[in-house]
């Protein structure tokens, strides 16, 4: 495997970063501020980035942020839905990582179990 | 404590990033032979006048509301100082800021390197916007990952697409 192997790449995504470009449908966002990190974000993001790799999520952005003031629940995850209210999760590991892209992302239902807010 | 150096290094970057860095080199080397492990991390953000600095290493300063900066600096001073190592931060407002430590590999507090591998992979794609080169030397053996050069390749397709964190995985999972 060799970086040659992005050209192809380019040519089949090209279609699709014209309407990503547009607007993202779903932003997801991760607390790497230093509790965050030391509570397991690293995983917790890599798990996310996976997911959406795995299933081929092209509207979909994953990113991170720096401390959030929260640290008793890292890692959080914050989820922005275009005309959708801002989900907050807490808590969050590799295992519920998986379940919010399914249910919330996939599926479009917000995993109420551990979300701490909902603005 | 971290758990982990490479918990240290994505602290250090999310301060790189804070600073506006557009470029940031990260440099790890373990040399068996001298039982050393040095990791190197520059970049080209805002820098740090002489104040802003003394205050990024106290752990206390950094705790306070409104803070820019995390409790990254003081951590790894820290761990490189109670481990044998030694620890150096300089920076040049306008320039940007360079932070170098180096760690005693046979000391029994080390904690360990921890997953390179993610570490590369959650930086470059969390962090679009900057330009990173990662390098891990151990002994004669480096593995070089450049975004410069992946994002050239990739044109307008963005490095954080499904199919570029797929690929870039399987890259460094071959290659390192």
């Amino acid at each position: 495997m060799n970086l040659e192997e992005l050209k192809k790449i380019r040519e089949k995504a090209q279609k699709d970063v014209e309407l990503r470009q547009k607007q993202a449908r779903i932003r997801i966002v991760v607390g790497m501020g230093t509790s965050g990190i030391a509570a397991g974000a690293r995983d917790v993001l890599k798990t996310l980035l996976e997911e959406i790799g795995r299933r081929n999520l092209t509207d979909v952005i994953v990113t991170q942020t720096g401390e959030k003031g929260l640290a008793s629940q890292e890692p959080l995850v914050e989820v922005y839905e275009e005309g959708k209210p801002l989900v907050v999760y807490g808590n969050i590991n590799q295992e519920r990582a998986k379940r919010l892209v399914v249910e919330h992302v996939v599926n479009g239902n917000p995993v109420t179990e551990f979300a701490l807010e909902v603005m | 404590m971290m758990d982990e150096i490479s918990s240290h290094i994505i602290d250090i970057v999310a301060n790189s990033v804070t600073a506006k860095a557009t470029y940031i080199s990260i440099d790890i080397e373990k040399d068996t032979q001298r039982n050393l492990l040095s990791i190197h991390i520059k970049d080209n953000g805002v820098g740090m006048d002489r104040e802003t600095k003394e205050k990024v290493l106290d752990p206390f300063y950094t705790t306070k509301k409104g803070k820019k900066v995390g409790l990254g600096v003081p951590l790894l001073k820290g761990t490189a100082e109670t481990t044998g190592g030694t620890f150096r931060l300089s920076s040049v407002v306008g320039q940007g800021t360079e932070i170098f430590a180096t760690f005693d590999l046979s000391h029994p507090d080390l904690p360990p390197l921890g997953n390179i591998r993610d570490t590369m992979l959650v930086l470059v794609v969390g962090n679009p916007e900057t330009d990173f080169r990662f390098s891990l030397k151990v002994d004669s053996r480096q593995f070089v990952l450049d975004t410069q050069e992946i994002k050239l390749l990739l044109e307008e397709v963005p490095i954080n697409h499904p199919e570029v964190i797929t690929f870039l995985g399987k890259y460094i999972d071959e290659n390192m």
